[in-house]
């Protein structure tokens, strides 16, 4: 499900000034399909999280930077994490049992 | 719904700025995005967003204060956070980071150990499954039928479809999918059916449903009538005076299913001539039902 650039912006309320400066420090990084933006609702759900920080939790433009590169690298390491779990048990369940 | 106050942990004459700034240090602690994978922060962050919503409203506080709401916030609590669309398809999000423990890699302990293992396991990943629709003949789906679907990169796949098979059926097509990245097995082909209608049988579960039109002789006088079914067709014996909804019943002429066949339901539908029949008119005209004959008895009042 492809996400046209004005419907982000009324989805997310931001401007096109606000939405300029955060794709351009990569805190977003949209597909593009042709010369058009084309947004997620992973993005939509970035651009309400980065929202928060600034409105919410009073975190300057340095530290929205920080905090989702951090952010980034934890999702990372939940998802490694969570396939080692599985193959883990994958490989439980598929080892016969020595009785 | 716990007190709103008691939510934040403020006093009930804090000033906004109090509120502000209370609300602003739960949610640094507990915004469901800063804490994935725990739900209770995430409960907490919604009772802490709700709490901050009703005490920076004026209006809303005021009534709060007066008790003439309670405590449940209006607004609809965001659902989905950016931590549930990283979480979903982790090797499809762009965003995902996995650099900060390539040097996990290097050592020799526990963890060097898993995470080889979980590399080989990504090389070894299987190919992802391809979909595809194919739309089939009535008949071919009643009776079964292979069929070849030209592929868009000029390939082709050959997909033998089972009698019997329904309408919405996928059917697995074990290696047909996409080639994997690396050295693990393909990915499957699904191919979903699509059954076009046929011109006049129906199907009803395992039931093939057909209207017969017979003429006003044959459904007096009775007859042998040459009936389509699925799989070619037979002489029916249409009984002496049937009428129109009459239902004959073919068994074993319906579609496939464990064990046997479904029944083919032959419903009766007289037909006059197209044409004006001036010797059935002049037949017609003599001829008498008898006495009590009334095909309209029972719509009489």
């Amino acid at each position: 499900m492809i996400i046209t650039r004005l419907e982000f912006l009324s989805r997310t309320r931001l401007d096109q000034h606000t939405l300029d400066i955060w794709i351009e420090e990569e805190w977003l990084v949209p597909e593009r399909a042709d010369v058009e933006l084309a947004f997620s609702e992973a993005d939509i759900a970035r651009a309400q999280l980065i929202s928060d920080l600034i409105a919410d939790l009073g975190v300057n433009s340095e530290g929205v930077g920080v905090i989702l590169h951090l952010l980034d690298q934890v999702h990372g390491l939940r998802s490694a994490m969570t396939n080692l779990l599985q193959s883990q048990r994958d490989k439980a369940e598929t080892t016969p049992k020595i009785s | 719904m716990k007190d709103p106050y008691e939510t934040l942990g403020v006093k009930r004459d804090a000033s906004s700025d109090d509120i502000r700034k209370a609300y602003r240090r739960l949610a640094k602690k507990l915004h469901p995005d800063l804490n994935p994978g725990n739900k209770d922060s995430e409960e907490r962050f919604k009772d802490a967003s709700l709490a901050n919503e009703l005490l920076t409203d004026p209006d809303k506080r005021k009534r709060f204060d007066a008790g003439e709401i309670d405590a449940t916030g209006t607004e609809k609590p965001r659902q989905r956070y950016y931590k549930d669309y990283a979480a979903e398809a982790p090797a499809a999000n762009s965003y995902n980071n996995r650099s900060g423990y390539a040097d996990f890699g290097d050592t020799d302990d526990l963890f060097a150990e898993l995470f080889r293992q979980q590399a080989r396991q990504s090389r070894k990943a299987p190919g992802a499954d391809l979909r595809y629709r194919l739309s089939v003949d009535f008949l071919d789906a009643v009776n079964g039928a292979s069929k070849r679907i030209t592929l868009p990169d000029g390939g082709s796949l050959d997909v033998s479809i089972p009698a019997g098979i329904q309408q919405g059926q996928s059917l697995r097509l074990r290696g047909k999918g996409a080639a994997p990245a690396g050295e693990g097995a393909a990915g499957d082909a699904l191919v979903e059916i699509s059954i076009t209608p046929h011109r006049f049988f129906t199907r009803v579960g395992d039931d093939i449903h057909v209207e017969l039109p017979i003429t006003l002789s044959e459904a007096v006088l009775g007859a042998r009538v040459k009936t389509p079914t699925p799989s070619g067709s037979v002489m029916l014996a249409i009984p002496k005076g049937s009428n129109t909804g009459a239902v004959l019943r073919l068994k074993g002429k319906g579609v496939a299913r464990r064990g046997g066949h479904g029944d083919e339901l032959v419903t009766l539908k007289v037909t006059l001539p197209q044409q004006a029949n001036p010797e059935l008119e002049s037949f017609l005209s003599t001829w008498k039902p008898g006495p009590g004959y009334d095909p309209r008895r029972e719509m009489q009042s």
